[in-house]
């Protein structure tokens, strides 16, 4: 009696053990499909960001808005995260109000195009005023403007394969290549797409100022500060996996 | 004196297990995430020992709370990833544990106080005798007292769940889906400051938990933890 109950405990768990393999197969199949596997996914810390990402995804899906606050609400001291690079090239723009700067989006679109500051001002705008939160902990709510991502992305003409933006800052001077692609950072074509993703060019009524990312910056409404690249040179649309910033951190976050 | 009741008590001790295995397991796990998630917090929170109410705070702006230790910056960036791996073993581990509990009905049997004991006298009867450090008669070990029912509901629906809560209010992405766990509570940086409250509290907990242990023997409390 004890012998066949232990065999038909071992058919058992081994059915069961199968099941949960190809379930975790199947799992993880349709999780990549849906765009629900970040790009950091290995190692411990993987696990949780791939849960994380994955949920929030899932959360989130049709684009819900970030909080946003009333004039009244915002911030008299928008902290300042260091300060603007120290770059000749970026020193000469921002000398002469950035006249000759040119925002190029490349990659994977139908038409490359670049933008001058003048060009995206004439892009129809937007005003978000929204909480800007530092993953150190500090926070400060300001009035953004900008054109949103999409409409810029739009008249590149995205490529149906594209899955990721990336954003290029300036560097600082003397930096190698491996520091300044640290600085890259990169969202998913949700975020991109998403309304509150703006390129801001001002903040809280006037031009963006240098410190806090002239001449513009990347606006996100569901990311932490560092999400948000300022100082912006260049942006790719591409669908290579590890074009992000790789400084301890994980790609999305998690918040 | 021996009674006959206590003999019976004794009996039923030895053969049936203290905590059950959902417990034991899951008890143990969350013990390691607790601390994972402990350390990992810390590291984050040195980057900005600042606590603030509302929706916005910062250098050179009015503080809550300033912890009497330095700001360390760069922790926070690969400390944050570790918080999140260990906070997602705590709550999975935390929902196993609650589904069980109400399936194994370990919340009926175990922690829910009987009518008799939630009674002032009654408590602070217990208490004063903890505070006096008497050993708790042998075939009172066999059960939770109704002071220990009622700390364990504390910190299962409580305590956690509040941990829980202010830790997802601080992420944009889960306030864009539902704004009120954030807006409930003041904000954003008051999210941060209760849970922050929240961890206080239960270090609190842990801290009289651990002597409590040693009141009724820290070795044999563990092993029962351990091996039922």
């Amino acid at each position: 009696m004890t012998k066949f109950l232990k065999r038909r405990q071992f058919i058992t768990a081994g059915l069961a053990t199968a099941a949960s393999a190809s379930g975790l197969g199947t799992a993880v199949y349709f999780a990549d499909r849906y765009g629900l596997i970040p790009p950091d996914h290995t190692g411990i810390v993987g696990i949780g960001e791939t849960l994380t990402y994955a949920t929030q995804r899932l959360l989130t899906s049709g684009h819900s808005l970030a909080r946003e606050f009333k004039r009244s609400d915002i911030s008299k001291v928008p902290i300042v995260n260091g300060p603007h690079p120290a770059d000749e090239k970026y020193l000469a723009l921002l000398a002469e109000g950035f006249e000759n700067w040119r925002l190029s989006i490349e990659g994977l679109v139908a038409r490359p195009v670049s933008f001058s500051l003048e060009e995206l001002r004439r892009l129809p705008a937007e005003n978000h005023i929204t909480l800007h939160a530092c993953e150190q902990g500090w926070s400060y709510i300001a009035e953004w403007t900008g054109v949103r991502l999409a409409t810029v992305l739009d008249l590149a003409g995205v490529r149906p394969k594209s899955r990721y933006v990336v954003f290029e800052p300036f560097a600082n001077p003397n930096q190698s290549r491996t520091v300044v692609r640290a600085l890259w950072e990169s969202i998913d074509m949700a975020d991109a797409l998403h309304p509150q993703t703006l390129l801001a060019y001002g903040m809280n009524g006037e031009a963006l100022p240098a410190d806090h990312g002239a001449p513009a910056r990347l606006r996100l409404g569901r990311h932490l500060g560092w999400k948000n690249t300022k100082y912006l040179s260049r942006i790719v649309i591409t669908d290579r996996r590890d074009l992000y910033r790789k400084g301890g951190g994980t790609w999305y976050g998690g918040i | 004196m021996i009674s006959e009741a206590n003999v019976e008590a004794a009996v039923e001790t030895a053969s049936t297990p203290r905590h059950i295995a959902l417990v034991r397991i899951t008890h143990w796990i969350v013990v390691l995430s607790v601390l994972g998630l402990l350390i990992t917090g810390t590291g984050i929170l040195v980057s900005h020992p600042r606590l603030y109410w509302g929706e916005t705070g910062g250098v050179g702006t009015p503080s809550l709370i300033d912890l009497p230790i330095p700001f360390i910056i760069g922790p926070s960036v690969w400390n944050r990833p570790f918080h999140f791996f260990f906070a997602w073993v705590l709550v999975l581990t935390g929902l196993t544990y609650m589904v069980g509990s109400f399936i194994t009905q370990h919340f009926r049997k175990d922690l829910l106080p009987a009518k008799a004991d939630l009674r002032w006298n009654r408590i602070i009867a217990v208490v004063s005798e903890h505070l006096r450090w008497r050993r708790p008669e042998a075939d009172a070990v066999s059960t939770y007292n109704v002071v220990q029912r009622l700390t364990y509901l504390a910190v299962v629906f409580g305590l956690f769940p509040a941990i829980l809560w202010t830790g997802l209010a601080m992420s944009f992405g889960v306030t864009s889906v539902f704004p009120i766990l954030a807006t409930a509570l003041g904000g954003h940086q008051s999210a941060r400051t209760v849970h922050f409250t929240c961890v206080v509290l239960l270090l609190l907990f842990v801290i009289v938990h651990i002597l409590m242990l040693c009141l009724a023997g820290f070795w044999r409390s563990v092993r029962t933890m351990i091996t039922g």
